[in-house]
């Protein structure tokens, strides 16, 4: 178990070994760009832009949760559902569908020019733009966490505080806010993350950050080292919120709290207009409005005389690559994860800690890593699907091995004890007894991988063999170009694929959470 | 007699989520422990939660020194109520240290003030050397002594006690009560404990109510209770494990295993149930067998046999240690209380003579 272990682990951690190599190898002219003035300006851009989303997501997931999870305002439940659905929208398609609606030759354009005669709007480009997409796509991840924390809220800490003489407005804040404290820091931390590692909305909106820098260098330049020097600065800003991350949630966990009753309802009286007012707007923004968007487009298009025929192609590559990178991430994520859960001890964690190298690594640096690792070494495999395929696993081995480590927990180890004391030996118990029972864990973990590389752009766009498209590639080609209408039809493909994925991943949060309670 | 401090009268709170409170009347002395007891779904941490001020009464109304705290008009917010509660689960806030934790409800004083008191109270229940520690780096015991405590801070007029102990090992949960009652007893706090373990209550309580499905079926002193109990519920619920049955005659009345020579204000002929401990019932091999003993469970300091009589009815009997029985001896079974037997005539006790029942609310 530990050979096959040690293989992937290094297999997943040699691409970006060599992208070290390469970076330290850099030539003089190399590290004077890095050094440029221009280099810390893309940082303070990243770092500012993740800040910036961070701020306003969590400041909307908190307001918003609350008002679901701890007010009577009319219909919560609904707006309990329906406000963490712009998570399914990829980042880059809800910046296609702002674009495509504000941008010149866009659809705003056409309707006030139609009107109005105005010919020339603020432009959407740079900053603000990506701030609102960026903001509207990620203040799901605040909101479901504060969620998770409100509606579990212990209610005997605060009828405690109650009893201690505190009003019920001077309980939330002294008892209720800081305990969401960690569970904010963690998730506006992955919120960071997300903006960070994010390609397609900050290219379309032509914001650049480190990954378009990157990007921008890699396609321009004649020596790639210094995409390589700034591959490094990212990863080393990414690993840092997720250590960050990391240590806020270890601290959080030491904090079980035993949920009994249902908090106390806080009556809003004459906000609730006011707080209906920012639960529609945001759903406009978040949600009607893409949609609305999407379809227009698709219909346009459609109208315009959009062949369906022209999309199967894109469809066949995604649905291909996809269902390989399942099957291979699977199997790869497999001697891993039954080592890290079974056989706890410094070297298997160690292992696991390499594998999960995919999540501190955004796509387009792996994507560069492959590039370099493929272009010296294996100039055979280099512009293949099967360099494609390396990226994907090493991009989702990570969500593999969470969803079967989670699955492996639940399977007592009394059960494998019984099979061995009945004479099995090690492998027939495997086979026998494990197997079976994390089977749905298993699938649902390849249709997760399935789902999510069915979404993935940068990788895709780096590593594609010259003449395979996918979905993703589709929706790039098509807005880079203006067509908006031609890229509504993969868009809203892979809108619903991202929905079954969130879908399946919570579903399985909710299985394993309620085993382990019992 | 003195004005209770604490009054409750009629409170109903038939709530989905929540074992129900049909009619709930008590009263708490000044000084006083009242335990509340009862099996789990019997209302009695409801009841504690309307006195709290967690809960609204759908009916009655809650008192504390001639002020109504609550009724279905009239609500005083737990804030303003200055009623401590230990809850059972303790509810320390786990981002404060103990010390912040026992601090929470003094905020509105002076800073030397708050100091002085939190140590005051923390060295009331021995931790002053624990203050800087967080809630989860504490052990079981230790965290009740820190909810204890932040109850106890700010000085309340009543303090409830939810099942306090019921999350920690027997050895600590004895040694907590004795604490704690002592605690208690010593500032002279009046205080509403809530249990679901009769020997607790009867540890801890000056008096005893009894619940059972939303209604107090008794209160009154725990020697009072134990002896008389007021219906069948609450002599079983307080241990007695056999019920006799009987007919009334002129010399007392006639059960199987004799006649017990007990006067009752019923007509001749009356059927009864009498409650019988298995410490009232004695066994021998003397006379005439009326039993075979069906099973011995040594306990120790005693032996416990089950005796199934020639009626079928199964009693339970102590004898010392070193009285041993086999299993299918024949025996001749007789009440040896040696004090009145609980005596029920369609589920209600039955006056035998001058019975003390103050307080029972039972309608």
């Amino acid at each position: 178990m530990y050979l096959p272990a040690a293989l992937v682990a290094l297999a997943m951690s040699l691409p970006l070994l060599y992208l070290v190599v390469r970076a330290s190898a850099a030539g003089r002219s190399a590290w004077n760009w890095l050094l440029r003035a221009q280099t810390l300006q893309i940082m303070g851009q990243s770092v500012g832009l993740a800040l910036a989303v961070m701020l306003a997501a969590l400041i909307l997931g908190v307001l918003l949760a609350w008002l679901v999870s701890r007010t009577d305002l009319p219909g919560r439940s609904i707006w309990s559902a329906l406000l963490p659905l712009p998570l399914v929208i990829p980042s880059y398609v809800g910046a296609y569908l702002f674009v495509s609606f504000f941008a010149p030759r866009g659809l705003l354009q056409n309707l006030l020019e139609g009107w109005l005669g105005i010919e020339r709007l603020p432009s959407v480009y740079g900053f603000w733009g990506a701030w609102l997409v960026l903001t509207l796509m990620t203040y799901p991840y605040i909101f479901l966490a504060a969620r998770a924390v409100f509606s579990r809220g212990d209610r005997s800490q605060e009828e405690a505080a109650r009893s201690l003489g505190c009003s019920p407005l001077e309980t939330f804040w002294r008892v209720t806010l800081p305990q969401l404290r960690p569970a904010l820091a963690a998730s506006s931390l992955l919120v960071g993350l997300y903006v960070l590692r994010d390609f397609g909305a900050v290219s379309i909106l032509r914001f650049t950050t480190f990954t378009r820098a990157i990007y921008l260098q890699y396609q321009s330049s004649i020596d790639r080292s210094a995409a390589a020097l700034l591959s490094l600065v990212l990863i080393l800003v990414t690993v840092g919120f997720l250590i960050a991350e990391q240590r806020i949630r270890r601290s959080a966990a030491e904090n079980p709290h035993t949920a009994v009753h249902p908090a106390e309802v806080i009556r809003l009286g004459g906000w609730q207009v006011a707080a209906l007012g920012v639960v529609f707007l945001i759903l406009l923004f978040g949600l009607i409005f893409p949609t609305g968007v999407l379809f227009y487009w698709l219909i346009r298009g459609l109208l315009a005389g959009e062949r369906i025929a022209n999309w199967l192609g894109p469809l066949l590559g995604s649905v291909s690559s996809a269902g390989l990178a399942a099957m291979v991430t699977v199997v790869f994520a497999f001697p891993v994860s039954v080592l890290s859960v079974r056989r706890s001890n410094w070297l298997s964690q160690i292992l696991e800690r390499w594998s999960y190298i995919g999540y501190a690594v955004p796509g387009i640096v792996v994507a560069l890593a492959l590039v370099f690792f493929g272009a010296n070494f294996v100039p055979g495999l280099y512009q293949t699907l099967f360099m494609l395929l390396f990226a994907y696993v090493i991009l989702f081995l990570p969500q593999a091995m969470g969803s079967i480590q989670s699955s492996l927990r639940m399977v007592q180890r009394s059960l494998e004890e019984a099979a061995a004391s009945l004479g099995e030996n090690p492998l027939r118990v495997f086979q026998r007894v494990t197997l079976p029972l994390i089977t749905p864990g298993v699938a649902s973990a390849a249709a997760v991988v399935f789902l999510t590389t069915m979404k993935e752009l940068p990788a895709t766009l780096l590593l594609a063999p010259t003449g395979f498209s996918t979905l993703a590639t589709q929706v790039w080609g098509a807005v880079s170009e203006a067509y908006f209408a031609r890229a509504a039809a993969p868009a809203l493909i892979l809108i619903l694929a991202s929905s079954i994925s969130m879908f399946l991943i919570n579903h399985h949060a909710t299985l394993s959470g309620s085993s382990q309670r019992q | 007699m003195k004005e209770p401090l604490i009054k409750c009268d009629h409170l109903k709170k038939a709530y989905h989520t929540q074992p129900a409170v049909e009619d709930v009347s008590l009263h708490v002395y000044e000084g006083e422990i009242l335990a509340v007891v009862g099996p789990s779904g019997c209302g009695k941490t409801t009841t504690l939660r309307l006195i709290a001020g967690f809960e609204r009464p759908e009916r009655g109304e809650i008192w504390m020194q001639g002020r109504l705290l609550s009724s279905p008009d009239i609500f005083v917010p737990p804030e303003k109520r200055r009623i401590g509660v230990v809850f059972q689960d303790y509810a320390l806030f786990p981002h404060l240290t103990v010390y912040e934790n026992v601090a929470f409800g003094l905020r509105k004083q002076p800073h030397p003030q708050v100091n002085r008191q939190v140590n005051q109270m923390l060295e009331l229940v021995g931790l002053n050397h624990l203050g800087k520690r967080m809630p989860h780096e504490l052990s079981g015991g230790e965290r009740q002594r820190v909810a204890l405590a932040r109850a106890l801070a700010p000085r309340p007029q009543v303090l409830l006690l939810d099942e306090p102990f019921s999350s920690l090992d027997l050895d600590l949960r004895l040694k907590l009560r004795e604490e704690v009652r002592t605690l208690l007893k010593g500032m002279g706090l009046t205080a509403l404990f809530v249990t679901h373990d009769q020997e607790e209550a009867l540890y801890m309580g000056d008096r005893l109510a009894i619940m059972n499905e939303g209604v107090v079926q008794q209160l009154d002193q725990p020697e009072v209770i134990f002896s008389q109990p007021i219906n069948p519920f609450v002599a079983e619920f307080m241990g007695s494990a056999n019920f006799l049955p009987g007919r009334v005659v002129e010399q007392g009345i006639e059960t199987e295993i004799g006649l017990i020579p007990q006067q009752v204000s019923l007509p001749a002929g009356s059927e009864v149930e009498l409650a019988v401990r298995a410490d009232d019932v004695g066994f021998d091999l003397k006379g005439p067998a009326n039993g075979v003993i069906l099973s011995r469970v040594f306990k120790g300091v005693m032996n416990v046999y089950k005796v199934r009589l020639h009626s079928g009815l199964v009693l339970e009997a102590f004898q010392p240690h070193y009285r041993l029985f086999a299993e299918g001896q024949p025996v001749r079974v007789f009440a040896d209380a040696g004090h009145e037997l609980a005596c029920f005539h369609n589920g209600a006790a039955i006056k035998g003579d001058e019975r003390h029942l103050d307080g029972v609310t039972k309608d």
